[in-house]
Parts: structure tokens; C-alpha cells; sequence
């Protein structure tokens, strides 16, 4: 019996152009913990949270979710308990930010007071005051408030898990550090199970209780943030020295 | 213009109900076409394989003309046929595409990411197609049945040529009076309809478009008031045509429409109530519509019918050719009524200033002169066995080209404005007068004999005996003059064509 919240078995999975997008990954995340999923593009990253809310199905070895294979789960009611946060945040356009945030309790046929109070709730903990955000439109907020609109989605129905690809990605550097900070207070409240995917080693140190480097389907290593700083593989070091370049030219520009 | 105004003053109760057979044949078969349409698109658009395929069959449906359409659908049992079922099916047929295409368009429009937003927050295909496909791909759905619609609104007009009615019935009847005035009393309309239609459905896209809160209540109210307006027209509409126990068929010329109404009066003066499907297009449309039981009576000729109808080799003999088609109506279930007492025989004509400068007065003296004039018929004239070939050949005529084929009325003032210099009208054409032309003698005797006669279906004289009483009563009673008179005052003094049949019957 497994006590993860998340668990991969050994999991592979080949792309529909024959590649390998996972090749014998496995993987554990403890509920209430921050896993932060290093690589960069085309290593798999997505591929392992596709896998969670069955967006993919692997091919071999077992993805659990709450101790039940992720194939034995009814597909609709797997989603509706595994937040997702899109890098494209992917809010309906059609919808007001109330609407968008309202969804799920929606789907769920919750009453019209709870979702109310549920909306309000969460335009408050993600920073956006309801009285004056809850009728906006998507196209008339920030990059930065959409992704606190589409976090506000992911947990309306108070999933136990939440999924985030990317999440700050698309986010000029300012926005990003603040939402960073947002996001470590938030889940200090909700504490959720959360795979955040990201291809900058900082942010991962950032955000992440542990680190996991991905590269070419297969996990390098996965360990606390010290850890990993200090890990001599290449494959690692070439992500961190990213970071100290990046950091470099933030420096200069200064 | 005032003659305009005068004509819809003077018509307006029958142009609010050609309006109204308009507006309903249009937004009938538009809602028929969404109905079917959307859930295709839909269908389609999940099925990339399919779309390919589906766009491509719906884009050969649009390409086949509308006339021909009709023409295609006469022969088919239950949806064909003349009237307005017809007419909705062909519409409907034409509408299909543009919304099919603008809704597929409009689902594979939608950025990935949303849809998959909308998968991975746990919604169902149909709630991801309910509450996000669908109102994303609405302003594009609603661009495609604008252009259905006012398509609809043109085509519609053509579905006056099998009867069902709207404002076509105008423009037929002004192009078969060669009178402008009547052509734009349907024309207008028509045109101002499109426009209303455009512009209502633009604001709706627009309104969609901008997606303010109260969207959905506006398109609900909107659809609401659509549905609303078409259930009252058409119950008007249905009022109007209830209760009509003999449908009186005709032609699309002048004569057909004055013998159509003289034949519907003189049956409703025998008390029974009669429906009026008059301008059915051609010999051809006539005979199908008999034959289903569409129309219950018309008149035909008999040259015609032996020829075009069933096909017969030509003959001289008035007699023999009466008695011949009468056999033939009989054994398909129709009955040939004792002839009306003329013969519209085809004239072959001239310009009177040139009859009188060249002193022609036979077929044959104007043959001579063929070689360096030009002709101009109507479409049967040049298909017809007892036509355009058979008299080329009976007379040697040798054009420089070939004929220009043209509709038969305008073909009178195309030879009075000497487009052409000889044509093929009707004897009894009351414009021969009104245009100062010449009808020259047939002295080979190529042409048969064109007695017109009344055709009806033998089951309806069988139910009706006043019927056959109304119709027995007008044998041997039009004389050529009578004929040539009444088409007169309907194409050159254009008198109303009821009055015109009324005072016939009055006298």
C-alpha cells in the first residue's frame, strides 16, 4: 500500500510519432508536498502531469492517484479532484472571471450561494479583490491576474491535487517573482499535493519542497533543493548553470 | 415610381401575403437548415476525415442551379413535386452549406488550449461542447445562416416558377407582361427584405461577438420573436390557402394566366372553391404537377401535348390530333375537355416596317431573307420536335448564326427593338398588335394544329361534376379575336388579369 499521494510505477510512454516521451519513470509525491519537475522542453515534464488528471494513459507500468490506478478511475471525476493550471492559462473568453472561477462547482451542481461564497472566497486568496474582478473579462486583466484567475479554477472545488505546467512562464520577470511569493502563501493555507512543471532551475528551487530533474523521459535525480545544487551530473549542471547565466545578465541590465 | 406605389396600393392585401408566403419559405427553411446543419458541422468537425468529403458534397448541392433544382425534384414522390414543400426542400438544400461550413469553421477555430482547459477542469464531451465549444463557435455559426438566409431570400424567388408562391409571383408576372412596373413591385420587396435580414442577423453576430453578460438573453428573445413572427404568418398564410378543393394550374405566359383565372372563376362560380397555382413555368412543370395531382386542371394545346407530352410524331389533322391526345390523357388518368374554340398555332414574326418594306407575307419570303438575319426563340421553341430544326428545314432557312435563345415574352421587344428580325410567338399574343408586328403565313404547313383544351385529372371531374359542368361551358366559347383581345388588354393596356376573365364571364 502506497502512502504517496502521486506515485509512478516504472511508467513509459511513446508519442504518437514513435519517440519516447517517458521511459521507465517512477516517481512518488507525498500529500501535502511541493514537487518541482525540472528538464527542458521535450524531456517528458508535461508528459507526467498529462498522466495524472489521464489526459495521457501510459503504455506500461501504473500511474496512482490516491493509491488507485489512474486507468481505474472514471476519467471526469479523476479531473474535477486534480486542480490544473495551464502555462496558456486557457480561461474561457465567453466567460467573466466570476464564470470562469465558477466552474467547476458548476459541473459539481453545487447551489448558487455556495459557488457565490466559494468565488468570492477564492478571488480573495489569490489577490483579486471580487467587488471589483469578479465581472471583468479575461481579455481586460493582466497576464498576471489571469494566472491568478486560472490558479482561483484549479482549486474551486478544493481538489486534493494540483497540477501546474509552467504556470508563471509566460510572465514578465517582476510578475513572476511576486506571483512566486503568492503562490508559497497560498499553499501554506490549502496545503495541496502540487507537480509543478517548470524549465528554470530557480523557480524550482523556489517553489519546490523536493526537485526532480527530468531529462530525455528518464528522472536524473530527485532531492531537496541543496541537494540537487550540489549534484555533479551534467545533465544537472548544464539546468543550473543556466540559472547563474540568467542571473548574470539580470545583474548587468541593472 | 408612382406607378410603383399605385401598383402596391392597388395590390396590397395579395403583397402582404406574398410577403408573408416569402418570409415564411425563407426563415422555415433556414431554421430546417440549422437544425440539420449544426449538428452536422459538429459531427463533422470532430471527424477532420469527414469534413474534406462533407464541404465538398454541400458545395456541389450549391453549385446546381435553382430552376434546376426544381426541375430535378418535380418527378420525386412526397417531397417533390410544385408548391411550397417543394420549394422549402430546395432551400433548405441551399442553406445547408454555409452554416455547415461556418460551423465547423467556428469549432476548429477555438484555440486547443481552451478546449483542453475545459477537459482537464472535468467536463464531458457534451458539457465541453455545451458550455464552451458552442457559444465560442456562435458568431461564426450565425455568420454562416446570415448567408443562408439572404441567399434564401434571392433563391425564394425563383420557387414562384413551381408555385409556392412569395414575392417571385411578381416578378414572374412582370416579366411575362414585359411590364417593369409589376417586376419591381416584386423586386423591391424582395431586395429590402435581404437587406432587413442581413442587417438584423449582422447585429446579432455582432452582439455575440462582443459577448456582454446579457448575450444569451438577447439571442433567446430574439430566436423567441423569429419563431413568434413565423407562427403568426404562417397561420395567416394557412388560412388564406385552406379550403381550396381545385387547384387551377397554368403556364408562365400572358394567355395561361388569363385562361388559368377564366377556367378558376368560371369553377367558382359553380360554387366550389378554387386554389390558384398559375405561372408554373413550362409544359413540362404542368404535366408532372397534373399527373401527382398537384394541380387538378390547366390548359395545354394539343399540338403541344402530342409532341412534348407524349412524344408523337407531328400531324396536320385538328381532328386526329384532338382525338389522339384525348386517348393518351385518358389511358394516365386525365381527361381532355373539348377544345376552347382557338388555335394557338406558333407565329412566326416580323417587324411591321419590314414586312411592309421587303413585302413579306409567307414563311417563305422570309426565308429568303434569313441569310443575313438574325432569329431569336424561346427555350421550348428550340428544344421542341415541331420547333426551330424542323422549320429551318421545312423553310431552308440559313441564319448567319445560330438563333439567340431568350425568354419568349422578351423575345416580342427584342424584335420590336430590332435586336432580332424574326421570332417565334404565340398567334394569339395580344403584344403582335401593341408592337406593330407581322405574323406571316405558314404556307408549307410546318406547324400542327395548337388547339388549347383543358386537361384535367379524371378523379377530381369524377368527385366535382360542377367542375366538369364550369369547364364543359367554356368549350368553343374563345374565339381567336377573344383570346387576342384579352391578351391585349393584359400585356399592353395592363388590366388587371382577374377583371379581365371577370368581364369575359360577364358577358
Amino acid at each position: 500500500m502506497s502512502t504517496f499521494s502521486i506515485e509512478f510505477r516504472d511508467v513509459s510512454l511513446t508519442r504518437p510519432n514513435g519517440a519516447r516521451a517517458l521511459d521507465h519513470f517512477s516517481l512518488g509525491v507525498e500529500a501535502g508536498e511541493v514537487l518541482a519537475l525540472v528538464g527542458r522542453s521535450g524531456a517528458g515534464k508535461t508528459t507526467v502531469i498529462k498522466l495524472v488528471n489521464r489526459l495521457l494513459t501510459a503504455d506500461a507500468g501504473t500511474v496512482l492517484v490516491e493509491g488507485r490506478d489512474a486507468r481505474e478511475w472514471d476519467p471526469i471525476a479523476l479531473r474535477r479532484r486534480v486542480g490544473y493550471v495551464l502555462q496558456d492559462i486557457g480561461l474561457f473568453p465567453h466567460m467573466t472571471v466570476a464564470d470562469n472561477v465558477a466552474v467547476v462547482p458548476g459541473l459539481e451542481r453545487w447551489t448558487a450561494e455556495r459557488t457565490d461564497a466559494r468565488v468570492r472566497e477564492l478571488l480573495d486568496l489569490v489577490g483579486l479583490p471580487p467587488q471589483q474582478f469578479a465581472a471583468r473579462w479575461p481579455d481586460e486583466l493582466s497576464g498576471g491576474q489571469r494566472q491568478r484567475v486560472g490558479v482561483a479554477r484549479a482549486l474551486a472545488a478544493d481538489p486534493p491535487v494540483l497540477l501546474m505546467d509552467e504556470p508563471f512562464g509566460a510572465l514578465d520577470p517582476m510578475t513572476r517573482a511576486e506571483l512566486r511569493a503568492e503562490f508559497r502563501r497560498i499553499q501554506q493555507k490549502v496545503r495541496k499535493t502540487v507537480i509543478i512543471v517548470t524549465h528554470d532551475m530557480g523557480e524550482a528551487f523556489a517553489l519546490g519542497d523536493r526537485v526532480g530533474v527530468i531529462d530525455a523521459g528518464r528522472l536524473v535525480v530527485c532531492d531537496v533543493p541543496a541537494a540537487v545544487a550540489a549534484s555533479t551530473d551534467p545533465r544537472v549542471r548544464q539546468l543550473l548553470d543556466a540559472v547563474i547565466a540568467t542571473q548574470r545578465e539580470a545583474s548587468a541590465e541593472r | 415610381m408612382n406607378a410603383l406605389f399605385s401598383f402596391w396600393i392597388a395590390h396590397r392585401v395579395e403583397l402582404a401575403s406574398l410577403l408573408g408566403q416569402h418570409v415564411l419559405l425563407v426563415a422555415g427553411s433556414t431554421l430546417v437548415a440549422v437544425a440539420i446543419a449544426v449538428p452536422l458541422g459538429i459531427f463533422a468537425a470532430r471527424r477532420p476525415r469527414l469534413a474534406a468529403p462533407l464541404t465538398a458534397i454541400a458545395n456541389i448541392v450549391q453549385t446546381v442551379p435553382s430552376l434546376a433544382m426544381f426541375g430535378f425534384l418535380l418527378p420525386v414522390p412526397f417531397v417533390g413535386g410544385v408548391g411550397a414543400r417543394a420549394a422549402l426542400l430546395v432551400l433548405i438544400l441551399y442553406g445547408l452549406l454555409p452554416i455547415v461550413r461556418t460551423t465547423i469553421a467556428g469549432l476548429q477555430g477555438i484555440d486547443a488550449t481552451i478546449r483542453e482547459a475545459g477537459v482537464a477542469l472535468g467536463m464531458t464531451p457534451r458539457q465541453l461542447l455545451r458550455l464552451v465549444e458552442l457559444p465560442l463557435a456562435l458568431p461564426s455559426i450565425v455568420a454562416g445562416v446570415r448567408v443562408a438566409a439572404v441567399v434564401g431570400v434571392g433563391s425564394a424567388t425563383i420557387a414562384a416558377a413551381i408555385g409556392a408562391g412569395g414575392l417571385g409571383e411578381y416578378i414572374y408576372r412582370g416579366l411575362s407582361m414585359v411590364d417593369t412596373t409589376v417586376i419591381l413591385a416584386g423586386a423591391v420587396p424582395a431586395a429590402v427584405l435581404a437587406l432587413a435580414v442581413d442587417g438584423s442577423l449582422l447585429w446579432m453576430e455582432r452582439e455575440l461577438s462582443a459577448r456582454r453578460r446579457s448575450w444569451s438573453r438577447r439571442v433567446v428573445a430574439s430566436a423567441a420573436a423569429v419563431v413568434t413572427g413565423i407562427v403568426l404568418v404562417s397561420s395567416g398564410v394557412a388560412a388564406r390557402q385552406a379550403g381550396g378543393a381545385i387547384v387551377v394550374g397554368s403556364k408562365n405566359f400572358t394567355e395561361q394566366l388569363v385562361l388559368g383565372e377564366l377556367i378558376a372563376q368560371s369553377i367558382e362560380r359553380e360554387g366550389l372553391p378554387v386554389q390558384r397555382r398559375l405561372n408554373l413555368g413550362g409544359t413540362l412543370i404542368c404535366d408532372r404537377a397534373l399527373l401527382t395531382g398537384d394541380i387538378d386542371v390547366y390548359v395545354e394545346y394539343t399540338g403541344t401535348a402530342l409532341t412534348a407530352v407524349f412524344h408523337q410524331p407531328v400531324s396536320m389533322d385538328s381532328t386526329g390530333v384532338f382525338s389522339s391526345v384525348r386517348d393518351l390523357y385518358a389511358r394516365t388518368g386525365r381527361t381532355l375537355l373539348p377544345p376552347l374554340g382557338f388555335n394557338n398555332t406558333f407565329a412566326i414574326l416580323v417587324r411591321g416596317s419590314d414586312a411592309r418594306s421587303l413585302r413579306l407575307t409567307t414563311i417563305d419570303d422570309a426565308a429568303r431573307e434569313s441569310a443575313h438575319w438574325r432569329a431569336g426563340f424561346g427555350y421550348e421553341f428550340v428544344e421542341r420536335p415541331d420547333g426551330y430544326t424542323g422549320l429551318a428545314k421545312a423553310y431552308g432557312m440559313r441564319f448567319p448564326q445560330p438563333p439567340h435563345v431568350m425568354d419568349l415574352t422578351l423575345s416580342y421587344r427584342a424584335l420590336a427593338s430590332g435586336q432580332v428580325d424574326m421570332i417565334a410567338g404565340d398567334a394569339t399574343a395580344g403584344l403582335i398588335k401593341g408592337l406593330d408586328l407581322v405574323q406571316l403565313d405558314d404556307n408549307r404547313h410546318y406547324f400542327p394544329p395548337y388547339d388549347a383544351a383543358a386537361v384535367a385529372r379524371a378523379e377530381t371531374l369524377l368527385r366535382y361534376p360542377q367542375a366538369r359542368r364550369a369547364l364543359e361551358r367554356l368549350s368553343g366559347r374563345v374565339s381567336p379575336d377573344a383570346m387576342r383581345a384579352m391578351n391585349y388588354a393584359a400585356d399592353v393596356e395592363h388590366r388587371d388579369v382577374r377583371a379581365i376573365a371577370r368581364d369575359f364571364l360577364d358577358r
